[in-house]
């Protein structure tokens, strides 16, 4: 079905909502590579126009994706609840951005509805959105999710400790994990990259920071990020996994390129749960994402960026996750230019997640050929903040010496922190608390060379 | 009047920078309040400045080819071409224009190759900006020397090729038109905080446009901290001559220039046309 719209004697037409969705996507590089952008300002204007009108009811009877090639379109029309569907199904998608944005939006009536929102149509609302609306939508959504603490809840910022090594040497990620703890990270996960593809060193890795959590009984949960297939063989070898890790994409052949599809990630949340692991909760499941993966795998089908990352979100939710990382600014200038798109492209990921249920956390991070900087980030982190983002990455310094990309650092979790009076997972704060490197009101303390917490790092054999 | 100090009671330090034996992770940094000391934020920024201006600094090719030295061209001069991006923006947002050449150039390489009947060469050297022309400026010269002086009696290297705004693929077409049975790619790589100089090696058989990453080779961290310019000298040298027995570069051309044993696994890819 074609979409028009007239500005002064002017008709602009798009051949289907999937276009209309493209032109009416805020500016970035990634779309003007896919060719699917708006050719000029006005145009994007005229399709946001156009789509400002479109009943959210369009986007179940016109998938973007064809139903019968795509297991992420049928997914997500699949699992539509349409009770949950019933508050909003009279609305368009300018007055779905009303309805967020009211009153009667408060937290319960969001929760409502999340299992009657598609991605198609968080994407789309969120394209009629200005930032701060973004921000705003977003904080008023609850997303809470446990393992052996609990995240997400009201006033609280988790940090994923992320002690990456070029070459997985277990005594440079402890001292990284030291580093990290004795800085009050690590509620959300610690999580390394390994260099290794080998069952056997990851099998080492997974042991070590299993070693770590014990002896020192901490509240917090372990993750290897490793493909799914490595992970669940490392579990059917009697590894101690904490949290299944794999990327996630939007679309069926982008998730093919990644080497899963629906059914591997069925099986290896399964394995995990078989484990029972988890202390407070069973969320077992960690999953990154990044607008871009589906263009870079050539496997968008002329959908734009956005609208493609919003239905990842379809395929983590459908795993009750623990935590899922978009990691914005990782990909590359092709897709997201500058700092501006970055962070565009962040609330955006941010705000569709929590309304479509994820506990959703930001890798806010650029790497050194996009037009960004430690200013970018900073301005970003603290949106995010306001915004009541779930959780951020925790590196050394900033510096992922591994990745080779700029993160944001254990100093960034304690500025955000202090900025903006946001605690840690409760379970993790006591554990701070009794081991003396927080005081009461959640602020790290000096630590002497004496410190007790420093000398039960010090003792930790990992080699 | 006291001297001003850099060491001042309001920065905590943190009693466990002992731990930076074990990574170059920028552990230990101390606190100003919650926040990092100035220190640390004038090295970072110092860090990241480098790597910026190692992405934006234009390759300067007459500075180079003087570095270089005889081009091995009877001009006596290296071949500049460029590709289809026009500018560093576009090159940045726009990969796909990095990979093709630029018009002009195509024509040049054209007129060259037919003015020498087509004369075939066993590897043609193509050096690029890539994302780091420091890279270049810093490490291809004596790279460039050690490779020379590293050729077997029998190979014939081509004249050498400086493409500017490029990306790894365009050696493709720069190959293809110069006639090229392999073609190495010496590039600068995304540059790292803590490595923004570092060098690339792309040995791709048969080059043509269209070759796919999986039909290359490559040796990466090409830099006086990283891979030296005499091993990555030998370990190309040795891939070449790999790659001229089995006729194919990429993942059925497995790297084991450090045994220097030669085995192929054919069914992993398509075998190039002769």
């Amino acid at each position: 079905m074609a979409y028009r719209h007239s500005i002064a004697q002017q008709v602009w037409q798009f051949a289907d909502l999937r276009e209309l969705m493209a032109k009416a996507s805020p500016a970035r590089s990634g779309d003007l590579l896919a060719g699917i952008a708006a050719t000029s300002a006005v145009e994007r204007m005229a399709a946001r126009m156009c789509l400002a009108d479109v009943p959210l009811q369009r986007f179940l009877d016109e998938a973007l994706i064809p139903y019968e090639t795509d297991e992420v379109t049928r997914l997500i029309l699949d699992t539509h609840d349409r009770s949950a569907f019933a508050p909003i199904a009279h609305l368009t998608v300018g007055g779905f951005r009303d309805w967020l944005l009211s009153a009667q939006a408060d937290e319960a009536a969001l929760t409502g509805i999340r299992a009657g929102v598609t991605p198609e149509m968080a994407a789309a609302v969120s394209k009629l959105m200005r930032n701060q609306d973004l921000v705003l939508v977003a904080k008023k959504c609850r997303v809470v999710t446990r393992f052996r603490n609990t995240i997400g809840l009201p006033g609280r910022l988790s940090v994923r400790l992320q002690p990456n090594h070029p070459t997985d040497d277990l005594r440079g990620i402890a001292a990284s994990i030291v580093d990290g703890l004795l800085y009050g990270a690590g509620d959300a996960v610690i999580g390394v990259n390994p260099a290794t593809d080998s069952i056997a060193g990851l099998t080492r890795l997974v042991h070590v920071l299993d070693e770590v959590i014990a002896r020192l009984d901490i509240p917090t949960q372990s993750c290897v990020l490793t493909h799914v297939t490595n992970t669940v063989q490392m579990i059917e070898q009697g590894a101690p996994v904490d949290l299944v890790f794999q990327s996630v994409a939007g679309t069926q052949a982008a998730n093919a390129a990644f080497g899963i599809d629906l059914a591997v990630l069925r099986e290896a949340r399964e394995a995990a749960l078989s484990l029972k692991r988890g202390t407070v909760g069973d969320n077992v499941m960690y999953f990154e994402t990044g607008q871009g993966s589906a263009l870079s795998a050539n496997a968008h089908h002329g959908v734009d960026q956005q609208t493609c990352e919003a239905r990842a979100y379809a395929v983590a939710r459908a795993f009750d996750p623990l935590l899922t990382n978009t990691v914005v600014g990782f990909i590359g200038p092709e897709y997201l230019y500058d700092g501006k798109q970055i962070i565009r492209a962040a609330l955006e990921d941010h705000f569709c997640g929590k309304l479509l249920g994820l506990p959703l956390g930001c890798d806010v991070c650029y790497t050194n050929h996009a037009e960004a900087d430690q200013d970018d980030m900073d301005t970003l982190l603290t949106l995010l903040g306001v915004a009541g983002i779930s959780f951020i990455m925790g590196v050394p310094g900033a510096d992922d010496i591994m990745l080779n990309y700029q993160s944001t650092s254990f100093h960034d979790g304690l500025y955000l922190q202090a900025a903006l009076g946001l605690r840690r997972a409760p379970e993790f704060e006591d554990w701070l608390r009794r081991m003396q490197i927080a005081g009461d009101d959640g602020r790290i303390l000096p630590v002497t060379p004496q410190h007790p917490a420093l000398g039960a790092l010090r003792q930790l054999k990992v080699a | 009047m006291d001297q001003p100090t850099s060491t001042n009671a309001a920065v905590h330090a943190d009693p466990w920078d002992d731990l930076r034996r074990h990574t170059a992770a920028r552990l230990a940094l101390g606190r100003a309040g919650d926040s990092l000391p100035t220190a640390e934020v004038l090295r970072f920024s110092l860090a990241h400045a480098q790597a910026r201006d190692a992405v934006h600094v234009a390759l300067d090719t007459t500075a180079l080819q003087a570095a270089l030295g005889d081009p091995g061209n009877a001009s006596g001069e290296a071949l500049c071409v460029h590709s289809a991006a026009t500018d560093r923006a576009t090159y940045l947002a726009r990969p796909d224009l990095g990979r093709r050449l630029h018009a002009d150039s195509a024509d040049l390489l054209r007129a060259r190759a037919s003015a020498h009947d087509h004369v075939t060469c066993d590897l043609l050297l193509v050096i690029a900006d890539g994302l780091s022309s420091l890279a270049i400026s810093r490490n291809a010269p004596a790279l460039v020397a050690a490779i020379r002086a590293g050729t077997p009696a029998d190979w014939q290297i081509g004249p050498l090729v400086i493409a500017s705004q490029a990306r790894v693929a365009l050696a493709d077409e720069v190959g293809e038109l110069l006639g090229a049975r392999m073609v190495a790619m010496l590039i600068g790589e995304r540059p790292g905080l803590s490595s923004p100089d570092s060098l690339g090696i792309y040995l791709t058989w048969a080059p043509r446009a269209g070759r796919s990453d999986a039909e290359r080779n490559c040796i990466s961290n090409v830099r006086p901290e990283g891979l030296g310019y005499e091993a990555a000298a030998r370990k190309l040298w040795w891939l070449c001559g790999a790659a001229r027995k089995l006729r194919l570069t990429g993942v059925g051309l497995k790297d084991r220039s450090d045994d220097a044993s030669l085995t192929a696994d054919t069914a992993a890819v398509i075998p190039p046309p002769a």
